[in-house]
């Protein structure tokens, strides 16, 4: 009963209330009431509100959608689409469509690819281990090959450790993104090779390119990194630093000045990724590279890689460098860890090589005399220039002056190298991914040294190099 | 995973034969251990850190050098913690030397740690004989049989190894052609192309095909070589869940109806990168579906058949074959040679225009070089043994053995109660352990019974799906297959594991009827 007259007290309290509520207050109330109901039954409100379409609508877009073919045509005169088709073996004397001819385009740099020991080594790995690995190095794709080769690249290098990739592109793309992430800053010069650029593309890092072996534009790139430093010195503690180099570049067949670059990379702390795949077995006094052609401490070059498939007329690739660097790979690796491990008879082959390059250290006098020998002769062509170093044994004839267009001059140069190869030298033009490419160098055509190359042979291909230029070019 | 079904509910009437695909999940507890594993593992790694932050520990590994010192670190202390505490204390299990043909059986350099696996020393002496159930060797062509190697001899002696130049300079041999004109008869299609590395084969050619405004549609489970050509490439990337044709669905219409994000415009063309057999799953792709959608919503189909070339299919050319249909049905086949031919490299097959285009425009075509001759002889004669060119059946033999071993395998493992993923007609099969401990365990005590197997963890799994992988090969004998099945380890790992009941009444979690889709 008292409940009832307390309930009764309090909603008669309410209704006096409301009567005696000034007007703006239940004009306000009854607005943010009938507010609240909207609120409640409207739709929900999404923030990337998708256009309503029907179903029917739907079905039309996607009737109506046609995507490009696969692949455009390509049409049956592309220059890159009829190869050379070599018969046997290219070796010193190579069959190409038929013809035989002096080898002057493969890059066979000690003439190890005909060489009987290593083959016999190959031979003899085959028996063992059959041709395959069958899985890659972490699932019992490590062969004891691989070990010795590792340990004797180390060796031969001076350096604590080596790893092997079983595809010489894959070395340098992969090792690359296995250091340099997202954030870092990598210096490249402007002429390195394809490998070098899909790798840093991979690693997703900050790229700044340094116009081709000049320090001080390099200089210039480092001081205004260090600027940028000075302003977050925190990011700038955690962001690693790069610069990516060739010994010898494959582009343009002249060297990186190594010891300056030692010497900007202490001033300015950042570390040298240096790639040799030209210049391992062809540079330095024991081949082996562009530290030992500059006399500079191996420890001083962060990580070293080269591919296995130029002096050492192998397969593959490997990196060496301190263990403290190199490990890293070796579960950081993508075309280590998850590709297939090298073929056992193409570590054998390579540790044959390399065994040969150890007990004969005359050859890379022998290769680098022929090279300047060639650079001499070829000297003063009318039309056609030599890029490159007098000791590279990979250069480059570029024209002159060019004809306008870039298919005109790759259809001149494609009509001295025809005249050659009529008359019994093998040549080749420098190939490129035109549209790929970030400084795509000019039209060329590459002219390769080897050891096996008599100075007959050397003067005979100076010579109709000579008189190709002259029927073609003028 | 602890989690329903991975795959959705499909059509079932593509299919002609029963496609049975497991993946059945554990029980509550099973998971709990799991974390408790890994949390315990992780505590002790802090308490090893900080050990050896303070000097209390020895520090065993490779230091930076004193001149750089003050160089910006190269790794970051975090990014190493999984390598050092939990990966060092079970490395002994990967990279195991061999010293042999990785046959059926193989022989391992004894390697012994005397600092918990910091390094490692050769012992000098060999495990002979070891039961390999780690390499891919499904058809057996991984032999050193004087009469089979004949041909390769002969080309080896012939070419040598190298080959010293790309393929559009001086690199394409007569032995390239030869193959790739064998490669395209066996796999019923125009044309082929062979490339020297398996993995560059995809990194290398999928930023041929595609690039900005294209869309890639990807398998969840892909390879690391797929994920790496797709971002090479530059195009969009989404990702369906695995073999989820609900999802794939969804993401094409999505794709096709809205455009690119932000601009709407349409995209230039729709590519979906899937695997033939996935390695770590085990699992098969539900091609006639794909390939149904494909050609309602005109995308094109990128089909890596890493695995399953050689492997399955009634004649050994892989899932187009397994299932029935035409090499035509898909736009790109990828394949390797490492498993099924027992060599090195890969191939991308189709139609004329497609393979020209990429000897003009692939990456590998001008920068990389050309396979070894000797090599593309074994895949040369590893071939024609499985096209019967050889005179022999023994190529039909070898694809017949692999069914047989690989379904007895499969069942008797089965039988035991174990919970083993994939499909019933992959040689890749994959025994769940999940629990961090069992990893190490499992194959150290593999091996005291001279049982070679491979055990995976994370990262290449999730972290809660540790799992033993078993590779059947043609060449395992039926006495091989049984010690394996057999070896008492297994039963330890049962008995603390999972049986299979028939009836549903488990744990926490039902065990769902196994996926059956017939016709």
């Amino acid at each position: 009963m008292a409940a009832g007259v307390g309930q009764q007290w309090v909603l008669v309290e309410m209704v006096q209330a409301f009567y005696e509520a000034p007007a703006y207050h239940l004009i306000l109330e009854g607005i943010l009431i009938l507010w609240i109901i909207r609120l409640l039954f409207s739709k929900t409100y999404k923030l990337q509100e998708r256009s309503d379409l029907t179903l029917k609508e739907k079905e039309e877009l996607i009737e109506e959608w046609q995507p490009e073919p696969l692949v455009p045509p390509v049409p049956k005169d592309h220059p890159a689409l009829n190869y050379n088709i070599v018969s046997g073996p290219p070796t010193h004397i190579i069959t190409v469509n038929g013809k035989e001819c002096i080898n002057f385009a493969s890059f066979n740099f000690l003439g190890l690819l005909n060489n009987e020991n290593v083959k016999s080594a190959a031979q003899a790995s085959l028996k063992k281990y059959g041709v395959g690995t069958c899985g890659p190095r972490g699932f019992y794709g490590t062969f004891d090959v691989h070990l010795e080769l590792e340990e004797r690249l180390a060796k031969f290098m001076r350096t604590e450790e080596a790893i092997i990739y079983s595809y010489g592109f894959a070395t340098i793309a992969s090792a690359i993104p296995a250091y340099s992430k997202r954030g870092d800053i990598v210096f490249v010069d402007e002429a390195a090779c394809f490998a070098i650029q899909k790798g840093l593309q991979a690693s997703r890092s900050n790229i700044k390119l340094f116009k081709h072996n000049d320090m001080a534009d390099l200089e210039r790139l480092l001081k205004e990194q260090e600027t940028e430093d000075q302003k977050n010195p925190r990011k700038a503690r955690v962001t690693r630093r790069f610069i990516v180099v060739e010994g010898l570049y494959m582009n343009t067949g002249d060297i990186c000045p190594l010891p300056e670059l030692i010497k900007l990379k202490y001033k300015y702390k950042v570390r040298i990724f240096l790639e040799e795949s030209l210049s391992f077995g062809v540079l330095g006094e024991h081949g082996r590279g562009i530290t030992e052609h500059f006399g500079i401490n191996i420890d001083d070059i962060d990580l070293i890689s080269a591919n296995m498939e130029n002096s050492l007329a192998s397969i593959g690739g490997f990196c060496c460098g301190r263990s403290f660097i190199i490990d890293h790979q070796r579960l950081s690796g993508q075309g280590y860890c998850f590709s297939a491990s090298l073929p056992p008879l193409l570590a054998a082959a390579a540790i044959e090589a390399l065994n040969i390059m150890e007990d004969n250290p005359d050859i890379f006098q022998t290769l680098r005399a022929k090279c300047e020998r060639i650079h001499k002769a070829l000297q003063g062509i009318s039309g056609l220039k030599v890029v490159g170093e007098s000791f590279s044994p990979a250069l480059h004839l570029q024209l002159e002056e060019s004809c306008g267009s870039r298919e005109n001059d790759v259809k001149l140069l494609k009509r001295v190298v025809d005249y050659c190869m009529n008359s019994g030298i093998a040549l080749t033009q420098a190939r490129y991914l035109e549209k790929e490419e970030k400084c795509l160098p000019p039209p060329s055509i590459r002219v390769v040294v080897t050891v096996e190359q008599t100075e007959q042979e050397l003067d005979k291909a100076a010579s109709l190099l000579k008189e190709a230029a002259q029927s073609v070019l003028n | 995973s602890f989690f329903p079904q991975k795959n959705g509910i499909s059509n079932g009437t593509l299919y002609k034969k029963t496609f049975i695909e497991h993946f059945e999940q554990a029980p509550m507890y099973v998971a709990v251990f799991t974390f408790v594993g890994f949390a315990v593992g992780t505590i002790f790694g802090y308490l090893r850190d900080f050990m050896r932050a303070w000097g209390l520990e020895k520090r065993n590994i490779a230091a930076e050098r004193e001149q750089q010192k003050d160089f910006v670190p190269l790794y970051q202390d975090f990014e190493n913690f999984y390598t050092r505490n939990l990966y060092l204390r079970i490395r002994d299990n990967w990279n195991r030397p061999i010293c042999s043909v990785p046959g059926p059986q193989f022989d391992l350099m004894e390697r012994v740690t005397d600092d918990y696996n910091w390094t490692f020393r050769f012992t000098g002496r060999t495990i002979r004989n070891v039961i390999n159930m780690g390499s891919y060797n499904y058809l057996g062509f991984a032999e050193t049989d004087v009469n089979a190697l004949k041909t390769v001899t002969i080309e080896l002696k012939k070419y040598g190894t190298g080959v010293c130049s790309t393929r559009q300079e001086m690199g394409t041999l007569d032995k390239h052609v030869e193959l790739e004109k064998l490669v395209a008869k066996f796999l019923g299609v125009e044309d082929a192309m062979v490339f020297g590395m398996g993995f560059a084969t995809n990194s290398m050619n999928i930023p041929a095909l595609v690039g900005k405004g294209c869309l890639i549609l990807s398998d969840e489970l892909n390879h690391t070589s797929l994920v790496l050509g797709a971002r090479l490439s530059g195009a969009t990337i989404r990702i369906f869940k695995h073999n989820n044709m609900q999802s794939l669905e969804k993401l094409l219409r999505d794709a096709i109806i809205h455009g690119q994000p932000r601009t709407h415009r349409a995209w230039r063309k729709i590519i979906i990168l899937v695997e033939g057999i996935y390695s770590m799953e085990g699992s098969i792709v539900r091609l006639p579906e794909i390939v149904s959608l494909k050609n309602k919503y005109k995308a094109y189909l990128y089909l890596d058949e890493a695995h399953s070339i050689g492997a399955v299919g009634a004649t050994g050319r892989g899932v187009v074959e397994y299932f029935g249909m035409s090499p035509d049905d898909v736009d790109v086949l990828m394949g390797t040679f490492t498993k099924s031919f027992g060599a090195a490299g890969g191939y991308i097959a189709g139609k004329k225009g497609l393979v020209d285009f990429l000897r003009t425009h692939s990456h590998s075509a001008v920068y990389a070089t050309s396979m070894c001759p000797a090599v593309a002889e074994q895949i040369i004669r590893a071939m024609k043994c499985l096209m019967g060119l050889d005179g022999t059946t023994q190529g039909l033999q070898r694809v017949r053995q692999l069914e047989k071993n690989t379904r007895y395998f499969r069942r008797k493992l089965h039988e035991m109660g174990f919970i083993i993923y994939g499909n019933d007609d992959s040689p890749v099969v994959p025994l769940l352990l999940y629990m961090p401990g069992k990893i190490g365990a499992f194959a150290r005590r593999m091996l005291e019974k001279n049982i070679g197997v491979v055990v995976v963890g994370f990262p290449a799994t999730p972290i809660t799906e540790s799992r033993a992988r078993f590779c059947v090969s043609a060449a395992h004998t039926r006495e091989m297959l049984d010690t394996v099945s057999t070896a008492d380890v297994l039963g330890d790992v049962e008995k603390s594991s999972f049986p299979l009941e028939s009836s549903g009444e488990r744990g926490y979690l039902s065990v769902p009827k196994p996926l059956v889709l017939s016709w």
